[in-house]
């Protein structure tokens, strides 16, 4: 379904990164996963060589430009200029508003919003000139509703979400389409490391009854990568067992 | 090789899609050419591909012609 699209997935060690990274490369896609670090991305590629797949894992620090620079660079040398982009990179620093630091909010601000700035901007170049190309933000359901304690995540993922729409009417007009994947309650490292009784409360309000795994946003994202998505731009795409329904 | 000035057509013609007759010297690319913004961005990048410079905002937003734009590449080529 992606054969010949090169895509660039942001924060592919593991959890949600991991998965839609492989779920690309299974539709043919040849794809390239950022770690932050060295064992990271060797892990990565690692991942793809045993699954047969073609890419690889490259280190990048989203909170930098010239490392964004770089891995472009780098990433067109080796496989091509990217198709297909997923910021899926994301980091919490949980904390009631009033006792939140500057380097908190700052962190989320920077890892989670700007990272989706400089990486679209240097993968637009190829894909305005290809006339063609998907981009796709991980946002959140956190970005709809608030969460307390959230309010940095939570203005990060809306963030991306007003981003997504002004990006999409900017670059309509070269057939490039920018999207979000909303997930809900997902079971990775970042949702286990909630306190037992809030993961339990959580559960009562999905109506679903259950975490969503990684691989069921995987499938949100390889469809809005797909040709059969080619007429959705600006949307968001909430996959969260229906506790949040936009 | 072609000159400065057959490379500058050749890529607005490419760019813009319009008619080899249609890009005259004094041609402004958004009210004669039918640019967009996003038109004369992508138009400025194809000109540094091309020429392998670098052309900065604050000029490249005095880059409207067709003459202008070989002009600033005779003045800037590396």
């Amino acid at each position: 379904m992606l054969n010949g699209e090169i895509a660039l997935v942001t924060g592919a060690s593991r959890g949600i990164g991991r998965a839609l990274l492989l779920a690309l490369a299974a539709q043919g896609a040849t794809v390239v996963g950022t770690a932050t670090t060295d064992a990271g991305a060797a892990g990565i590629t690692q991942a793809l060589s045993d699954a047969g797949y073609i890419g690889g894992g490259l280190v990048l620090n989203v909170g930098e430009q010239a490392s964004v620079d770089a891995l472009l660079a780098q990433m067109t040398a080796q496989f091509g200029a990217p198709t297909i982009l997923v910021n899926n990179a994301g980091i919490t620093r949980d904390n009631l508003l009033m006792r939140m630091k500057n380097d908190e909010w700052d962190a989320v601000i920077d890892t989670n919003l700007t990272s989706v700035y400089r990486l679209s901007k240097a993968c637009l170049r190829g894909m305005t000139k290809a006339r063609k190309g998907r981009i796709i933000n991980i946002t959140s359901v956190i970005g709809a509703t608030g969460n307390a304690g959230q309010t940095n995540y939570a203005a990060a993922k809306a963030g991306m979400i007003g981003f997504t729409k002004a990006l999409a009417r900017e670059v309509g007009s070269r057939a490039i389409t920018v999207n979000c994947v909303a997930p809900g309650f997902i079971d990775t490292d970042m949702t286990r490391a909630l306190p037992e009784a809030q993961r339990e409360g959580l559960l009562g309000s999905i109506p679903l009854g259950r975490l969503g795994q990684p691989e069921e946003i995987a499938g949100a994202v390889v469809f809005l990568a797909s040709a059969a998505a080619a007429y959705i731009t600006g949307e968001t795409l909430h996959v969260n067992g229906g506790m949040h329904m936009g | 090789m072609s000159s400065v000035e057959e490379r500058v057509r050749k890529i607005v013609i490419e760019q813009l899609s319009v008619k080899e007759e249609e890009v005259t010297p004094e041609a402004s690319f958004v009210d004669d050419l039918g640019a967009d913004s996003l038109d004369t961005v992508e138009l400025v990048m194809a000109l540094e591909e091309a020429f392998e410079t670098e052309i900065p905002d604050e000029d490249a937003e005095k880059i409207t012609t067709v003459q202008q734009a070989i002009n600033y590449i005779n003045a800037h080529k590396a």
